[in-house]
């Protein structure tokens, strides 16, 4: 009973702050909202017992890429500036496209008969997560981890040279 | 799994968030609020793989490593974009997509 609470709170959360995120006039407002929309999505990862995916996305999501672009946001525009928005007709195309794009993707899922796993869950925990994450044995992760960790300092790097002043240059 | 809460209706939430970044992707004007569409765009994704996981295949871990991929990727998707955008504004002294038509044929 009150995990279905939770949910529909959650998800009514989702909702309305994704709404207010794409419709907002004020940048530094959507920030915030988008704030809210990733913190309860950590709430359903936490309702569905998967703490360390709630943790990792509370940690990068809603307080690194959040705080980054609340930094950009103060950095490249004034706090009373309103964000241009599409013409009319513009906005009018984009949410026909939306709303028949999510009513066919809804017609397709809401027909599919998913059938649930009956078998047993077996509740992993951040342990187990984490030693799959680094195991170069069977079932080990530690190929795409290496991956993805060069992409994180190849992205660093290059975040850091493309942002950098070129004074050389202007002179 | 959520007692009485059955696997469409995550997927509902997150189809229903994908589209409405798809909405402010096209109708904002703002570079930075059109990488917050997308943000919203990649987080119904992880909603979609974390509840696939637990609701078919509760035995894998492959959910968990998907899910801790596509955030990494976000993560340096936003870093590279925001150090873009604020070359970008240095040079323009604007970040709305209409006034960075330089490279435009």
């Amino acid at each position: 009973m009150l995990n279905e609470v939770m949910f529909y709170l959650f998800a009514l959360v989702i909702l309305v702050f994704s709404v207010m995120t794409v419709i907002t006039r004020r940048i530094l407002r959507a920030a915030v909202y988008l704030l809210f929309v990733l913190v309860s999505t950590a709430g359903l990862y936490f309702m569905l017992s998967y703490n360390f995916l709630a943790a990792v996305q509370l940690t990068v999501y809603a307080g690194g890429i959040v705080v980054l672009v609340i930094f950009s946001i103060l950095l490249t525009s004034h706090l009373s500036e309103r964000a241009a928005m599409a013409s009319m007709k513009e906005s009018l195309l984009s949410a026909l496209a939306t709303v028949a794009g999510a009513a066919l993707t809804l017609m397709t899922i809401l027909r599919y008969g998913f059938t649930p796993n009956q078998g047993a869950d077996p509740h992993y925990t951040i342990t187990d997560v984490g030693t799959a994450l680094v195991s170069y044995k069977r079932d080990g992760y530690a190929l795409p981890f290496e991956v993805v960790s060069i992409l994180l300092l190849a992205a660093m790097i290059g975040a850091i040279v493309v942002a950098k002043k070129e004074r050389t240059l202007k002179k | 799994m959520i007692q009485n809460i059955p696997l469409s209706y995550f997927l509902t939430i997150s189809t229903l968030m994908f589209f409405l970044g798809i909405y402010g992707f096209l109708t904002r004007r703002n570079l930075i609020t059109m990488l917050m569409s997308v943000e919203l765009i990649l987080n119904s994704v992880n909603i979609n793989f974390v509840a696939f996981n637990k609701y078919l295949y509760p035995q894998q871990l492959q959910g968990h490593f998907f899910i801790l991929i596509i955030i990494a990727v976000a993560a340096a998707e936003a870093a590279v974009a925001i150090a873009i955008i604020i070359n970008i504004y240095r040079n323009f002294k604007s970040i709305d997509v209409e006034n960075v038509d330089e490279m435009k044929y």
